[in-house]
């Protein structure tokens, strides 16, 4: 059985775990504000916000794309849809939408309204104008050309920067940006928590493991959302922890991108890390996403995939049946075009690499036709491990949408160690890196364009990396 | 005004197709459609689906109980495919089951045998090949032949525009529900009621007064719902008549995608030629359009490609040349600006390679060559012009020479970031080209208790139309918008509409609503000046209160309305509107086809990143001639959103088929539309306000398409910074600019050597 709060009820149903949430609140419950647009996490019309109590008692929000997300993984948690966010007569968001204009034929309107109401709910210190941007950046509008809905943001930033010792909740209910219920969540998730901590998370014998579902549900849609022998690893917080223990870093298999991008960790150890994250598909994606995921999807253009080849991570797998536990790195996982070392009981549940240090230089690169919420035409990462005197220790060489897998470029890699970066360097590098690819023409670029690319890509890491060059 | 749809929109209230409450009994449709571009069908076995638990019915087109034909301009388009299929998409059949998981289920259990015939996707091969949809089409204007010997310079070349998809978020649907007496109510999400109502009848076999089509409002339409909605709505409309049960269908995202046309690709071969001093003197073209596989509205898009084939310029001999080939691609359809953006780009091109050629900068043949009222176009309207007001007050509102030296400084001082600029100007003409589309009905009706309600034909999808009639109407009736409602587009309120298109809807709809509500107010005046025992004339109602003489009386519009009824006089008004001076002969390709023009010019300034080829808009800085805006709050979002449109289609969004007419950018994956951050980070709009009359509803012009083709100016930005940084370069006219050519631009040698 699985049991949420849909905006302020409790609902429980016995509908298969692999259900959608969309399907379930449009068609199961007749809340038709959630609308369908794209059903694989493109538009963010269906976006819903996921409530979650953390270690404090509070409830944290996170957007997500409800056509993506399967009940399973709605099982004691506060799901709030646009009907959700209704006072009597507008709200601030709404209101701001309707006075600049934002909404034009309004289909793609719910999402924005939900996104925005998660960025509300946000405990920043300092909400931005710019965090309110990033929170519909899963939100196409194909009528306003956006402006107006930036317009309309300012006007709720600016209304978020009043904010002082409230919280955020008690903020937007005294100002008419949320309705008054939201205060009584935390409560009643806690006793829906109680109640839900004997009903266990797998089934008997559960035959597939599932992430964020972001990736499973556009690729084996049809297939999913009958499934009840699903085992969710975001509902287990031993799968969800981000550690690090000496210089290395430890990650549960249920840790989602924008896990990642919060954690401290990440942030003291990788510069320009925000902007890394920000090319990394849209917030709600990322809300549910896991890295696992997307090593096990094994796409060869997987973002998350390319960094960590490049980082050397390690991958520590569980069994569902009878296989031992074993550990394997991420360079040798794939054999062949979405084919890994892999048996089928078999999944991730930790990753670790060793996090960089002073002496590390990581870069990543990706080129798409839009910079944002799209797949990469190439995508690549680099870490080198220098010595004092500059000379490269280790390399790391990765590239995406090459080749049937996300490439570790091991010759290449090689050839850099023991030598000090220079501009012939980089020519040997492009070149080598030449003969280690074998991309295909495609939707995402031609083969000479794909070559063309990673050439530049790599130019580009080492431009950043030793802009005296 | 704000837009009267934006409080339940904002609340997620507002009711879309897929929205309707479902009436017990419903069935749910899904389309089996060919897998192959072009064969000859030898077998379709639905076996193994009809045996399926659910399933209720399987349709082909022997179940067809009228005519199996959908074709608006030409019947050239079977619902059905029969014993050929002509593309990939064209629907086989259909299955009706008790839900939509099981219709779709089904769906993969039917199979079909083809036995595959050659496929064309190129317009120029069908072309070579006699596969023409109509026959081609010719503007002429003064003689290009001898106008050649005056020219200093003659430049010629070639110039593709592709295709774009609509990616309206709301997909394609209907809903048809039996009616008694053997009739249909179909909900359909479509742009042109009557065309759906035209349609089904054609394939039902029931006569147009059996058929109620029902339109609250569109999830985003651009054209793609202009003819191409009849499609489902005449599926559903079979399903429920064959069942005798509801049918629904709503399209899954790919099924849309790959099962309805898009923009018009074009292939363009052109020639221009230029005084010594850069006066245009004379221009051909030869546009191939490619049609897709049946004509749908692309001989009228085709058309209008000839109608601003020289967008906003003089130029005194033209000699341009349209021709509709036929190829194996879904049949392409309308789309925001209907085949003009296709024919502006061309001109762009021609005048940007002449100057580039002689090492003069556009804007100089740009600026030289701009409309001025009293110029003749190639098919004889002579124009009332605002072409170089716009231009000249963008010019100096914008800083334009700042602009540039800044740039230069930037160029000067980056190495790999890269500035370019353009100028982009435009002149749209307004009306349906056809001219006898230029009509349209509106009914109101005053209840007895003061309230209106307001029928049209105008279907609502974001432009905010219904907004504008709501104005005309609280205007002409000098009540509260309060006491409105425009009710939902339906064809037993208002008969034989015109689609909501070319910009016209609020003009044509708004004049028909002005014209109902100016007769109701003749007879309210008539009945006050009885109560009030003066001459009508000295009657006038302010904010609902009656005045006569200019004083306030104490009769309301509520006391006025009520006594009116009780005198037996009616407070029901059908308003017809016919736009007057228009005309068109097309066996001499001459008339005045227009009630107006729309002018503008834009200013585009973009970054390259040239390690990367990928690049940011940074402004878009625009003149538009508004006329007076009588809703400037939406008339800027229709500037805004159509601009960032034209933008879309000149930069990412690639629409992509295989050599075997498949689609391969099928999805929101693999085929990208702007997001928020890819958006210009400034637009600035100055209204050009212009008093004299015009024809648009309150002197306030149409704004729906004319924005689109600012987006052209990105095109050719994104070109000068190319060339900023590798000044041999000297890309194709290739549109859309999508980062692999700006890459290949930047590095032609580089890509040669992968390319071999």
């Amino acid at each position: 059985m699985i049991k949420f709060l849909l905006n302020n009820n409790i609902v429980s149903t016995l509908l298969p775990a692999g259900t959608l949430l969309l399907d379930f609140v449009r068609y199961h419950q007749h809340l038709h504000g959630t609308k369908i647009g794209c059903r694989e996490g493109d538009c963010g019309a269906c976006t819903v916000l996921v409530g979650s109590l953390n270690t404090q008692g509070q409830v944290v929000y996170r957007s997500a794309t409800s056509c993506l997300m399967p009940i399973g993984n709605a099982q004691g948690k506060h799901i709030v849809t646009v009907e959700g966010t209704n006072i009597q007569g507008l709200n601030f968001i709404q209101q701001a939408f309707s006075n600049e204009g934002a909404s034009q034929c309004g289909f793609c309107t719910p999402g924005f309204m939900v996104s925005l109401a998660g960025f509300c709910l946000q405990a920043n210190e300092e909400p931005t104008y710019e965090q309110g941007i990033d929170a519909v950046n899963g939100n196409i509008c194909r009528c306003t050309g956006y402006k107006s809905i930036e317009r309309a943001i300012g006007t709720i930033a600016n209304k978020l920067t009043t904010r002082q010792q409230e919280s955020a909740v008690d903020f937007a209910v005294n100002n008419q940006i949320l309705p008054e219920y939201f205060k009584r969540i935390p409560d009643k998730l806690m006793a829906l928590q109680t109640e839900l901590s004997v009903v266990p998370n797998n089934p008997a014998s559960p035959m597939s493991i599932v992430g964020g579902g972001t990736d499973l549900y556009v690729q084996k849609h049809d297939s999913m959302t009958e499934r009840n022998d699903l085992y969710f690893a975001q509902r287990e917080s031993h799968l969800s922890e981000i550690a690090q223990v000496n210089d290395l870093c430890f990650l549960g298999s249920g840790t989602t991108v924008t896990d990642i991008a919060e954690s401290p960790i990440f942030k003291a150890h990788f510069e320009e890390w925000q902007a890394v994250i920000k090319l990394v598909s849209s917030t709600p994606i990322r809300n549910m996403a896991t890295l696992a995921g997307n090593f096990i999807n094994a796409s060869p253009i997987g973002d998350f995939s390319i960094l960590f080849l490049a980082l050397d991570a390690q991958l520590q797998f569980a069994s569902m049946g009878n296989t031992q536990a074993r550990q394997l790195p991420l360079r040798k996982l794939y054999k062949g075009y979405k084919q890994l070392d892999k048996q089928p009981d078999e999944y991730v549940e930790r990753i670790f690499f060793q996090l960089p240090d002073a002496q590390t230089k990581v870069n990543f690169e990706k080129v798409c036709k839009r910079t944002h919420l799209d797949i990469a035409s190439v995508n690549t990462a680099i870490c080198l491990h220098l010595h004092s005197d500059g000379t490269i220790a280790k390399a790391g060489l990765s590239a995406g949408g090459v080749a049937p897998v996300p490439a570790f470029l091991p010759k290449t890699s090689a050839y850099m160690e023991g030598k000090v970066p220079s501009r012939q360097l980089l020519n040997e590098v492009c070149a080598l890196a030449q003969t280690e690819i074998a991309p295909i023409g495609d939707v995402r670029g031609s083969v000479a364009y794909k070559r063309l690319l990673l050439d530049q890509l790599i130019e580009a890491h080492f431009i950043k990396l030793f802009p005296k060059l | 005004m704000k837009n009267i749809d934006s409080y339940s929109h904002t609340r997620g209230e507002s009711v879309y197709l897929d929205d309707i409450p479902v009436v017990q009994g419903t069935l749910y449709a899904a389309c089996f459609d060919s897998q192959i571009a072009h064969g000859s069908i030898e077998h379709v076995d639905i076996t193994e689906a009809e045996k399926m638990v659910g399933v209720v019915r399987i349709l082909t087109y022997k179940d067809i109980t009228g005519q199996n034909q959908i074709g608006g301009i030409i019947p050239d388009e079977p619902l059905f495919a029969e014993h050929h299929v002509h593309f990939c998409g064209m629907p086989i059949a259909l299955v009706l089951a008790e839900s939509d998981e099981i219709a779709r289920k089904a769906v993969k259990k039917i199979s079909v045998q083809i036995t595959p015939l050659p496929i064309i996707t190129n317009p120029r091969e069908a072309f070579a090949k006699g596969s023409l949809t109509i026959p081609s089409r010719k503007f002429v204007l003064g003689n290009t032949e001898d106008a050649w010997k005056q020219c200093a310079y003659i430049f010629e070349g070639v110039a593709n525009t592709n295709g774009q998809e609509h990616l309206y978020i709301e997909t394609q649907g209907a809903y048809a529900l039996p009616a008694e007496q053997g009739g249909l109510k179909i909900y359909s999400s479509t742009q042109g009621p009557t065309a759906v109502q035209r349609a089904v009848s054609k394939v039902t076999g029931l006569p147009m007064h059996q058929i109620e089509i029902d339109v609250t409002r569109l999830g985003g339409g651009f054209g793609g719902k202009e003819d191409q909605a009849n499609t489902w709505a005449a599926l559903c409309a079979l399903g429920a008549l064959v069942t005798k049960r509801p049918v629904k269908y709503s399209l899954h995202r790919m099924e849309d995608m790959r099962m309805t046309g898009k923009r018009n690709p074009y292939t363009t071969d052109y020639k221009i030629g230029l005084s010594s001093d850069f006066s245009i003197l004379a221009y051909e073209a030869t546009f191939y359009q490619n049609s897709g596989a049946a004509a749908d509205l692309s001989p009228a898009i085709l058309e209008r490609t000839l109608f601003h084939c020289t967008n906003s310029y003089y130029i005194p001999n033209v000699t341009a040349t349209a021709i509709s080939c036929k190829t194996h691609l879904p049949p392409n359809t309308a789309f925001r600006g209907f085949g003009g953006p296709q024919g502006m780009f061309v001109i762009e091109a021609a005048i940007v390679q002449a100057a580039e050629k002689l090492g003069v900068d556009a804007k100089i043949i740009q600026s030289k060559n701009l409309l001025q009222t009293g110029n003749e176009l190639p098919y004889g309207q002579k124009v009332v012009s605002e072409a170089i007001p716009c231009w000249e007050k963008a010019v100096k509102t914008y800083q334009l020479a700042e602009l540039e030296a800044q740039i230069n400084q930037f160029n000067n001082n980056n190495k790999w970031l890269k500035k370019g600029l353009s100028l982009m100007p435009i002149c749209f003409g307004i009306s349906f080209t056809n001219t006898l589309m230029n009509q349209a009905r509106a009914l109101v009706h005053i209840y007895t208790d003061g309230s209106i309600v307001i029928s049209t034909g105008a279907v609502e999808m974001g432009q905010g139309v219904n907004t504008k009639i709501l104005q005309v109407a609280a205007h002409i009736l000098s009540v509260s918008t309060s006491r409105i409602k425009v009710n939902s587009t339906n064809t037993y309120r208002i008969a034989n509409t015109s689609p909501s298109a070319a910009s016209a809807t609020a003009d044509l709809n708004g004049r028909a609503t002005q014209i109902a509500c100016e007769a109701l107010l003749d007879r309210l005046k008539n009945v006050a000046a009885t109560e009030l025992n003066v001459l009508p004339e000295t009657i006038t109602i302010l904010n609902e209160i009656v005045y006569a003489n200019g004083e306030p009386t104490d009769l309301s519009w509520e006391k006025l309305v009520i006594t009116t009824h009780n005198k037996r006089i009616s407070l029901s008004e059908h308003g017809h509107y016919a736009t007057p001076e228009i005309h068109f002969d097309k066996t001499k390709e001459k008339g005045h086809p227009f009630a107006y023009h729309v002018y503008g010019t834009a200013i585009t300034t973009v970054t390259l990143d040239c390690l990367r080829g990928t690049y940011t808009i940074d402004a878009v800085q625009l003149v538009h001639d508004f006329g007076t805006s009588m809703n400037p709050l939406i008339d800027r979002g229709q500037i805004e959103g159509g601009l960032v449109q034209g933008i879309g289609w000149m930069t990412m969004e690639e629409v992509v088929y295989d050599a075997a007419g498949k689609l391969r950018s099928n999805a929101l994956s693999t085929y990208k539309v702007p997001d928020i951050y890819s958006v210009p980070s400034v637009i600035d709009i100055t209204f050009l306000e212009t008093v004299q009359d015009n024809l648009a509803i309150f002197k306030s012009k149409a704004v729906g398409e004319p924005p689109l083709m600012y987006g052209i100016g990105t095109y050719f930005a994104i070109r000068n910074a190319i060339r900023s940084f590798n000044p041999a370069s000297c890309p194709a006219f290739d549109a859309p600019f999508t980062p692999e050519k700006v890459l290949l631009a930047l590095y032609p040698e580089k890509a040669n050597a992968y390319n071999q």
